[in-house]
């Protein structure tokens, strides 16, 4: 890192700017706010870098096509924000089943419906989990900071490619808007994964073969390697399946491919834990809010600690259980009614303390602090 | 003899289509068309949507991709812009095209992006057996009609004209010759090609409209089908509820992946300048 590297960005130019760095060629979206600067700044730099920018008809049209172009072997990638999300989980349910590796950066605002088009919130979390039908895997990061946003859309690249699957970059318009000096890491700084390609003879290639490591190696649409896709259920050579025993098998890998890998995946940071009787959870802008109230507590004489989440799916659960068994005490503050509160009660077995907003206002660090002195008594 | 073999993938037989649909007689026109087009089969990406017309591509050996509901242009679209060498062929039901996907539709044909567009009109959702489409025409019934229908029906191809498609042509599956002769020029034609083949369902549509059995289907296209040269003289009254037949438009537009090159070109030099 070099100090003359520092660069004014926002969250969502840190996002396009990243993406391109990961190597993401085709971006294709439809301009929706708090997301839309992602598209504009892309408009711009993907000519520039002999890759591909179109404005689709609508959501579901971008979506699919990031797939299409993605099948050929190119990075590719979306934003929107929750209306737009909405329209896309069709296609994110495609994306899962035929394991092709692609990013969706939702630049979250208050729902439902049309909501708070130009206020943070935090209310996806659940729909980027669950928003498609059907059990199916997903990644879903949720970065604090402009250059954290910048590391993990890289990351969020390198997930897609590695397990071949849709990865969601949740942002707030907080994060997204923000303007903030951030040090541009140099090439030797991260790391950029290409999915694993094939080396068989076509003649042999099952593109959904079962292998070890449960994620069948890729060939690129046009390469000689003739194969089929479909959202049905199919088996290791591509095609539709109805057997019970494959439908089971599919599906079943699908989803150990994620929770078999969840310890690379999985990432959060803890401080101020040691002594702590009291832990504040959180994730997104909120995390920022959080950090603040925690250093205020402590100046007070309070023993709290915060657990703060980069990754929100696959959830820490493992981790909270164990941190649960020290420390009694929970704080949740989202910009929604409890959508992660619940899963660190589930984690927790015991109910947490909430600190909510879905007014369109950012939980500041005083709400939180209240929060702490009140379960510290 | 036809080398239909060459492109088939034989294990995938028996098909899941009706005895006397018109899917086989698409499928085989559009393999009669590569053929002569003398694309090598690595070089095509044939995609669909979901229904009946939709499964054409598990059949035939070429990078297949059978998408979701109305979003094959979608992902074709993706697919084309991002490896411009492929030639991408969607095959979609009237369904599929003009009213799930009729956005996609529009937009593509607007944009004028490369690719052939092959629809297989059947007048009606044939996969989810025989509800109305946009295509249905008025008066006649199916399973979400059941009293006839009521709204007027969709002209495919002038939708595809008005739209900005370059090339645009109507078959039936009696003139099946013809058909593999206007999928072949779409497939030459850079630029947004469509192709209306109208085909029988005797399963859903004949059946409830009592319109016999598939021979006579094929008869009623024979003898409600006028060239496009003569419906050009003739009056409206005379071609109402025929079927116009022939390449109905052919134009030079500007193609979206080369005016995306000439873009990106002009930008990438004066970066270097
Ligand atoms: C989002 C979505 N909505 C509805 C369906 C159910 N569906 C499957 S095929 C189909 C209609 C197909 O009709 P058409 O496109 O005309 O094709 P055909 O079966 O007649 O060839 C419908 C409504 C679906 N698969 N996905
Ligand atoms: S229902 Fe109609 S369109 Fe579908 S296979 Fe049968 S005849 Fe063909």
């Amino acid at each position: 890192m070099r100090e003359d590297d520092a660069r004014l960005m926002t969250g969502n130019e840190a996002c396009a700017e990243a993406a391109l760095v990961a190597g993401m060629r085709f971006f294709a979206g439809y301009p929706i706010t708090p997301s839309s600067e992602i598209a504009e700044c892309l408009a711009r730099r993907l000519p520039q870098e002999g890759g591909t920018f179109i404005q689709m008809e609508d959501e579901l049209a971008s979506m699919a096509a990031i797939i299409g172009a993605s099948l050929t072997g190119v990075k590719s990638m979306t934003a929107t924000s929750g209306p737009g999300f909405s329209l896309m989980q069709e296609n994110i349910g495609y994306a899962s089943m035929a394991e092709v590796p692609c990013v969706i950066v939702n630049v979250q605002r208050g729902g439902p419906s049309t909501g708070l088009p130009t206020l943070p919130s935090q209310s996806d979390v659940m729909q980027a989990r669950w928003g498609t039908h059907g059990d199916h895997p997903v990644i879903v990061v949720a970065p604090s900071t402009v250059r954290e946003t910048y590391d993990w859309t890289i990351k969020a690249f390198n997930f897609a490619e590695r397990f071949r699957v849709p990865v969601v970059v949740l942002l707030d318009e907080i994060v997204a808007h923000v303007n903030e000096k951030i040090i541009v890491p140099t090439r030797g700084e991260f790391e950029v994964i290409d999915r694993d390609r094939t080396t068989q003879d076509p003649k042999d290639y099952l593109p959904y073969a079962l292998t070890d490591s449960d994620i069948p190696p890729f060939a690129d649409f046009g390469s000689g390697y003739r194969y089929n896709v479909t959202g049905l259920s199919h088996d290791e050579t591509g095609f539709p399946a109805n057997d019970p025993k494959k439908v089971d098998l599919l599906h079943r890998r699908l989803n150990r491919k994620i929770e078999r890998y969840r310890n690379e995946i999985v990432h959060y940071k803890t401080e101020l834990l040691e002594d702590a009787d009291i832990v504040v959870v959180a994730y997104g802008s909120t995390a920022r809010s959080a950090y603040r109230a925690v250093r205020n507590a402590r100046a007070l004489g309070l023993k709290v600690g915060i657990f703060k989440m980069f990754v929100l799916w696959p959830f820490p659960y493992q981790e909270l259980d164990k941190l649960a068994r020290r420390v009694e005490k929970f704080i949740v503050p989202e910009m929604n009614l409890g959508q992660i509160a619940h899963e660190v009660t589930c984690a927790a077995k015991h109910e947490v303390a909430q600190v909510n907003r879905i007014d369109g206002g950012l939980i500041t660090p005083d709400e939180i602090l209240e929060a702490i002195k009140n379960v510290s008594v | 003899m036809f080398p239909y073999e060459k492109y088939l993938r034989r294990n995938k037989f028996p098909h899941i289509w009706c005895t006397g649909c018109g899917c086989g007689i698409v499928l085989k026109a559009l393999l009669r068309a590569i053929e002569k087009s003398k694309i090598a089969k690595d070089d095509i990406a044939l995609v669909s949507g979901i229904g009946c017309s939709s499964r054409t591509p598990g059949y035939v050996d070429f990078n297949t991709l059978h998408t979701t509901h109305g979003r094959a242009i979608a992902f074709a679209t993706g697919l084309k812009l991002a490896k411009k060498e492929l030639n991408v062929i969607v095959v979609t039901g009237d369904g599929d095209a003009t009213a799930i996907g009729g956005n996609h539709f529009i937009h593509a044909a607007r944009r004028n992006l490369d690719m052939t567009v092959v629809i297989y009109n059947n007048y009606i959702y044939g996969m989810t057996g025989g509800q109305a489409s946009p295509t249905t025409p008025a008066g006649k019934k199916g399973s979400t009609a059941p009293y006839g229908n009521i709204e007027p029906a969709f002209d495919v191809s002038a939708l595809a004209i008005a739209a900005g498609a370059s090339f645009v042509a109507r078959s039936t599956c009696y003139h099946a010759v013809q058909l593999d002769k206007y999928i072949h020029k779409g497939l030459l034609k850079k630029g947004f090609s469509v192709i209306e083949a109208m085909t029988p369902c005797p399963t859903y549509y004949a059946r409830p409209n009592r319109l016999g059995n598939v021979v006579d289907m094929m008869h009623w296209y024979k003898e409600n089908s006028i060239p496009v040269e003569i419906a050009r003289k003739v009056s409206e009254q005379e071609k109402k509820e025929k079927i116009t037949i022939g390449i109905l438009h052919d134009a030079e537009r500007p193609e979206y992946c080369e005016e995306y090159q000439k873009l990106s070109a002009r930008i990438m030099k004066t970066d270097n300048k």
